[in-house]
């Protein structure tokens, strides 16, 4: 018998492995949500993570709730996921490459004097 | 024990007795404490995770303005006779159910969700206008907790107020249940705008006057139900008491369990 | 792209510590040890609410009071990432409840104790979070993306609830008698399932292998386990107290403490089914997933007729 052990596993049950979506989207789940919060010093709304909401203004209580308890930040964002398209991740090297020997565009390119402060 | 025993009984008992203002600040704070008591029960209960995270905040936001007020009370009792050693824990901890001056709505059971969320928005749109009317208070140090607490409220409310909507025009069975929560509760809706005698004496430095909030609540009242397809029960809410220390048999169940280790180890510190 | 290529690709990745994102090729295996650890660990946070907001309501202080339902809602906050991370696979949270109460997922069988007195709030916090902190720490780094980012997070609000717990025990040190038998008799029951909760030794870990391989475990369970012994034996003597281990002696030779044998076989009892709160807990959790069934149900329709009634805006 082949137990596998990781933190927080302790193998398979009797009834087998928990380990595998057997059906479709349980119809009466609500909706995911991706969550977006800007913090007191931050220009960007900065991606969060998800939770589950029946609706939007739900999902912004929720949000404030779950992902700025500490209060990480001053304004939130949600969509739901199924309105997210993200890039192909293989593709990332066509994708991104080309941006990386634009290194003027990091304010690292700039060598300056060390005495120049708060820039 | 070489401790002295820390009691209610006595001495504090009766500089409280002295002071409405005194009474009307342990009010504010056995509303809150025992309202954020039966919320604090569903934690780790709730009907999706989400919503476990919602209730549990709103309990720790009734915790900590009890804590408000019952660090004011206790500073200003102990300001009169400083031999007494009186912090927040004394007030809420040591008193028993005739001690306790919270809204008899505040004490009884959670239910189902339904009439959790409708509890909630009895006693919040309650405490959203008291607040406001609170922050103009003439004693500054009373007006600092009003305004601190009121930015709680308006959540507490409004989250509240969209799930009572929400059920009430959600399906046949929630609405059914929340019919069944507004029967169970209407009773002990009126007992907030019924003066206590601490509250005549000191309506000009708390500037509340709870004929003027009545007319207030009246009106949210309309707006949500109607959008929750709730008739308002015409039926008088005649169910009073617990502002002058006579409560429903569920109090004195609250406060075995929550004051279990402060009797059952007298003088410990936690 | 030729299959073969993908794996080495894969592999490519780890070894290059460049994390695994969603949409990204995966062998199949590597998915499901992810959703089965994940959901795990979800299902750990959950059920790890019951023991301790068993105490909110006979918190002893107002202070304290607070801090514990701060801390239980933490958990449920864990749980809420851990779940979202696991989704991200494929696999739905009502799912992975399924699992849950049908007994088929597992969760830390720590949570399958009963927590008696208060000090066992203390106990939780240093040694139940402790350990838990001392395996999450190498989990921020796990190869799957939403994985290590959910742990981070999880990992920076973790450090409050330890140094609660022991700030609890200490007070309780410092108490009366009956505190500081009551703080002892904590650390005696929940000593032993605490190192317990690395799980089995190496030795018996057939498939720890290729979980190193793949980065999503980082250290072995002994090597964890050491560390932990190791710390707490020295943390334990600020509390002027014991662990219930007569063979815990610091070995020079070594660099560690030795400890004692673990009681294996209440190790797999418990996690089969049979420890003093299993069934309890499980009821709890379905009791509340059932009862809820319909607030979620009506949240659900209202959520569709508000749609229905708002018409769409047309773009003129």
């Amino acid at each position: 018998m082949i137990r596998k052990f990781y933190y927080g596993d302790y193998g398979e049950s009797k009834h087998g492995a928990a380990d595998i979506s057997t059906t479709n989207q349980n119809k009466h789940e609500w909706p995911l949500w991706e969550v977006f919060i800007r913090s007191k010093q931050g220009l960007d709304h900065k991606h969060a993570g998800s939770l589950h909401a029946a609706d939007a203004a739900m999902a912004i209580e929720n949000a404030r709730d779950v992902y700025t308890r500490r209060q990480e930040g001053v304004s939130i964002w949600v969509v739901e996921s199924k309105h997210i398209h993200a890039s192909n991740p293989d593709e990332a090297g066509s994708f991104y490459d080309p941006a990386s020997d634009k290194v003027y565009r990091h304010p690292t390119f700039y060598d300056l004097p060390d005495e120049l402060q708060y820039m | 024990m070489s401790q002295t025993m820390i009691q209610y009984e006595g001495k504090i008992a009766q500089i409280v007795q002295e002071d409405p203002m005194l009474q009307f600040l342990l009010y504010a704070g056995d509303n809150a404490l025992i309202t954020g008591h039966r919320c604090s029960e569903w934690c780790g209960h709730g009907p999706i995770l989400e919503q476990d995270i919602a209730i549990s905040n709103i309990a720790l936001d009734y915790i900590g303005a009890a804590r408000n007020f019952y660090q004011l009370a206790a500073t200003r009792i102990q300001a009169k006779d400083p031999s007494l050693e009186v912090t927040e824990d004394t007030l809420a901890y040591l008193r028993d159910a005739w001690d306790f001056k919270n809204l008899l709505i505040a004490e009884l059971p959670n239910g189902d969700w339904a009439q959790t969320t409708i509890r909630v928005y009895f006693i919040s749109s309650f405490q959203w206008l008291f607040y406001q009317q609170l922050t103009q208070s003439s004693d500054a140090d009373v007006a600092a907790i009003a305004e601190k607490t009121l930015k709680e409220v308006k959540y507490h409310l409004r989250w509240s107020r969209e799930w009572v909507i929400r059920l009430g025009d959600g399906t046949e069975e929630s609405a059914k249940r929340l019919r069944q929560a507004l029967t169970f509760l209407w009773p002990f809706t009126g007992e907030a705008f019924k003066e206590a005698s601490y509250e005549t004496a000191t309506s000009s430095a708390t500037t509340i006057q709870l004929a003027k909030l009545h007319e207030l609540w009246k009106q949210e009242l309309q707006e949500v139900f109607a959008e929750a397809g709730l008739e308002v029960p015409t039926q008088q809410a005649f169910q009073s008491g617990g502002k002058t220390g006579k409560h429903t048999e569920y109090l004195g169940y609250i406060l075995a369990e929550m004051q279990f280790l402060q009797r059952a180890y007298p003088g410990a510190s936690w | 792209m030729q299959w073969e290529s993908s794996e080495a690709r894969f592999q490519e990745k780890i070894d290059q510590e460049i994390k695994i994102e969603p949409k990204d090729w995966m062998p199949e295996k590597y998915r499901q040890t992810l959703i089965r650890q994940i959901s795990q660990h979800a299902h750990s946070e959950c059920v790890g609410m019951l023991p301790e907001a068993n105490w909110i309501t006979r918190a002893p202080s107002l202070r304290r009071k607070a801090i514990l339902i701060a801390k239980v809602q933490d958990e449920a906050g864990h749980g809420l990432y851990l779940y979202s991370a696991a989704e991200t696979l494929g696999i739905s949270r009502d799912e992975m409840y399924d699992q849950l109460h049908s007994g088929k997922a597992k969760y830390s069988s720590i949570f399958n104790y009963p927590t008696l007195t208060w000090a066992d709030m203390g106990a939780i916090g240093w040694l139940v979070d402790g350990a838990a902190i001392m395996n999450q720490v190498p989990l921020c780094r796990t190869s799957y993306g939403p994985y290590a980012r959910a742990m981070v997070r999880i990992c920076k609000e973790e450090s409050f609830h330890q140094r609660q717990g022991f700030e609890l025990l200490l007070h309780l040190s410092k108490g009366n008698e009956a505190q500081r038998r009551m703080c002892q008799d904590a650390i005696n029951r929940w000593w032993w399932p605490s190192i317990m909760m690395f799980g089995p030794t190496d030795d018996a870990s057939p498939n720890t292998q290729q979980s190193m391989k793949w980065k999503i475990k980082r250290f072995t369970n002994d090597e964890l386990r050491q560390k932990f012994i190791d710390v707490c034996a020295e943390q334990v003597k600020f509390l002027g107290m014991t662990l219930p281990d007569p063979d815990l002696k610091w070995n020079e030779e070594r660099g560690h403490y030795d400890f004692g044998t673990i009681n294996w076989e209440e190790f797999w009892q418990v996690i089969g089914g049979n420890g003093p709160c299993n069934q309890q807990r499980l009821d709890t959790r379905k009791k509340a997933w059932e009862e809820g069934a319909w607030v979620r149900e009506a949240a659900a329709a209202y959520a569709e007729k508000k749609k229905a009634r708002t018409p769409v805006q047309q773009i003129a």
